[in-house]
């Protein structure tokens, strides 16, 4: 029995995908090899988010104590290259507590909804040439429709603690969603008009010029807009240690709370993957035949470095401030960006509609200025004009005794 | 313009990143520890003591206790002691090092350590026998003579040169090797000098030190040769 994927199924371009089942498929029935291979290549994604997150939580600890002169963990293993499996191993022995008068089911599922949604994202990002489960050809679409199951997860975690600082991390962390949703939504908008297609695989091959030199505004909003959806510093009001314990999951202990956090760390993977597959070129680069996995894996180290970098500069904005940031600064920006591309793409385009290299540098030269220009005058627009008031003390007259001066 | 000032912030935690970090990995490497450092231990050298339990009267939490017999020796100075109990509670003291200060024969020395941690509260009660057989690495603390300390038994200079530039502490407890009550030297003896109160004896009568480790038949201390 030997079966053959369809040439039009989105799972054909998958070469790891299409020898499993054929190999499979040899001593199988075709759909006991179709679901093999699935579960092999979900194998291969749960363990990249879930060590990808270990790997993250050790360099971003290392990586933000020398960011403040300090070593970050180095006791166990090189480096200190174990302390994720400590940590683990920690969380894992603890106790699992759950609050009286929580919501028992909603409660439980929070971990696995937050895990879930970066596996799912990962699936349509291509590793290298051909690697992703499906190319689907409304990648950008997929990702941004499941992203949004993480405002769900962080609120079922907030409500179903019955804890009043879980209610107020989750408010804020939803409030702080569904503002940057919009940003980074326009933001890819540009960055899908420029390569004419939703799909992952075709953005990166669109990409002669990296997109965050044709686009460098919808790159820093899609940034920003991503810090904020991950609830990092400096956009981090949602679990703001110093305000409200630790926000939504507060309430979470031993393995729970290992995954939230798994899901935390692991979604700034997932979410460098993606920002270096649309913004950076993704695996393309010499010999992206063979080195492709390479240049992915050091772009996405690079935007994991650029996040941890963040985190250690900016100190953390009030929750007004975000939302200004949002709807007065970064909306505008995404719109601009997105009407200066539309008529780019539109005067470039050739007949064939598709963009030459000599295209793309015209539109990174004039969207430069124009990033300049716009963080200008909206960065001006919104800045806070600082009044002094000096106070002056009140003469307060209580009848029957004398003038009490109150400042 | 809009925007700068967070660059300048980026610029300035990158520049932080490629400093040598502070840390300093405590059980490897120590931090450099001050010779005047007040450890959490004592020094004590049962050479110089003479059981007057000076320490134990000043001592403003009474945690020292000490018990003494009459052991027949250095009769002409008034009798020294032999001590049989020399016990202090290291749990409640707060190392204000009053009884160093007051201890006159300079046998009590704050001592440089600090790893002190004890699994019991019974073990954290230091014994005469603890006291006798620590490394003896005493701190500069209140006893001044030790900061010209150069190492061996006559090296004392009493007036340490400050003014040529070197160090005034090339004295270091810690990685130095654990004094003997010889070396340590005495503060105290040149104070009576000056004071002339308080002391029993004429400088005259001092013995010349025999250069043996056996204790001082004076009470002086065989030290104060070296005046």
């Amino acid at each position: 029995m030997s079966c053959q994927l369809a040439s039009d199924s989105i799972l054909y371009a998958n070469g790891i995908y299409r020898l499993v089942y054929e190999i499979v498929g040899v001593v199988l029935p075709c759909w006991v090899a179709y679901a093999i291979a699935g579960l092999v290549f979900a194998f291969i994604l749960v363990n990249a988010v879930l060590l990808g997150a270990a790997v993250i939580t050790w360099g971003e600890r290392r990586v933000l104590g020398r960011f403040q002169n300090r070593v970050g963990p180095n006791r166990w293993g090189p480096f200190g290259l174990f302390q994720p499996v400590a940590d683990l191993v920690k969380l894992l022995t603890k106790e699992d507590l759950r609050p009286e008068g929580s919501d028992r089911v909603v409660f439980s599922l929070v971990p696995v909804l937050m895990v879930a949604p970066l596996i799912l994202m990962t699936a349509v990002v291509p590793f290298a040439r051909n690697t992703a489960l499906a190319s689907l050809n409304v990648g950008v679409l997929f990702i941004l429709a499941v992203s949004s199951i993480t405002s769900v997860a962080i609120f079922m975690a907030g409500w179903s603690s019955n804890n009043r600082y879980a209610m107020f991390g989750a408010a804020r962390a939803v409030a702080v969603l569904i503002s940057y949703e919009i940003p980074v939504v326009l933001s890819l908008l540009g960055v899908v008009m420029v390569a004419a297609s939703m799909s992952l695989g075709t953005i990166v091959e669109a990409q002669a010029l990296p997109f965050f030199l044709v686009q460098p505004l919808a790159f820093l909003v899609f940034m920003a807009g991503m810090s904020a959806e991950l609830n990092r510093s400096p956009f981090d009001v949602a679990e703001a240690e110093s305000e409200i314990i630790a926000g939504y999951h507060t309430e979470y202990s031993g393995v729970r709370f290992a995954l939230i956090q798994a899901a935390e760390f692991g979604g700034v993977g997932v979410v460098a993957a993606i920002a270096a597959t649309l913004f950076l070129g993704g695996w393309s680069g010499p010999w992206s035949e063979y080195l492709g996995w390479l240049w992915f894996l050091i772009k996405t180290g690079i935007i994991v470095f650029l996040f941890i970098w963040f985190r250690a500069t900016y100190p953390r904005l009030r929750i007004d401030q975000i939302m200004a940031f949002s709807w007065k600064f970064l909306l505008p920006l995404a719109m601009v960006n997105l009407v200066v591309v539309t008529l780019e793409v539109f005067l470039l385009r050739g007949d064939d509609g598709v963009l030459t290299h000599t295209d793309l540098a015209i539109m990174a030269a004039i969207n430069l200025a124009v990033t300049v220009i716009a963080i200008a005058v909206f960065g001006n627009l919104i800045k806070d004009r600082v009044t002094f008031r000096t106070r002056q003390p009140q003469q307060v007259v209580v009848p029957g005794v004398s003038t009490i001066e109150v400042s | 313009m809009y925007g700068l000032a967070m660059v300048k912030g980026l610029m300035v935690t990158l520049k932080n990143l490629t400093r040598k970090p502070f840390t300093i990995q405590y059980p490897e490497e120590r931090a450099k520890q001050h010779p005047r450092f007040r450890g959490e231990e004592f020094v004590w050298y049962e050479e110089r003591c003479t059981g007057c339990a000076s320490c134990a009267k000043y001592c403003p939490l009474g945690i020292i206790k000490i018990e003494t017999s009459p052991s027949g020796s250095m009769i002409p100075q008034g009798e020294k002691y032999r001590l049989e109990v020399f016990d202090i509670e290291l749990q409640r003291c707060m190392f204000c090092g009053l009884c160093v200060e007051a201890c006159p024969y300079d046998a009590l020395f704050m001592g440089s350590g600090f790893e002190q941690g004890q699994y019991s509260r019974k073990n954290m009660v230091i014994t005469i026998d603890q006291l006798r057989n620590a490394e003896k690495h005493p701190s500069t603390w209140f006893r001044p003579q030790l900061e010209g300390y150069e190492g061996g038994t006559d090296s004392f200079r009493r007036t340490p040169t400050i003014a040529q530039g070197e160090s005034r502490f090339s004295y270091d407890p810690r990685g130095g090797p654990p004094l003997g009550w010889r070396e340590v030297g005495r503060e105290s003896w040149r104070w009576h000098q000056s004071e002339k109160a308080g002391m029993r004896l004429e400088q005259d009568e001092a013995v010349p030190d025999t250069g043996s480790d056996e204790p001082p038949q004076s009470g002086r201390g065989s030290d104060a040769a070296a005046d």
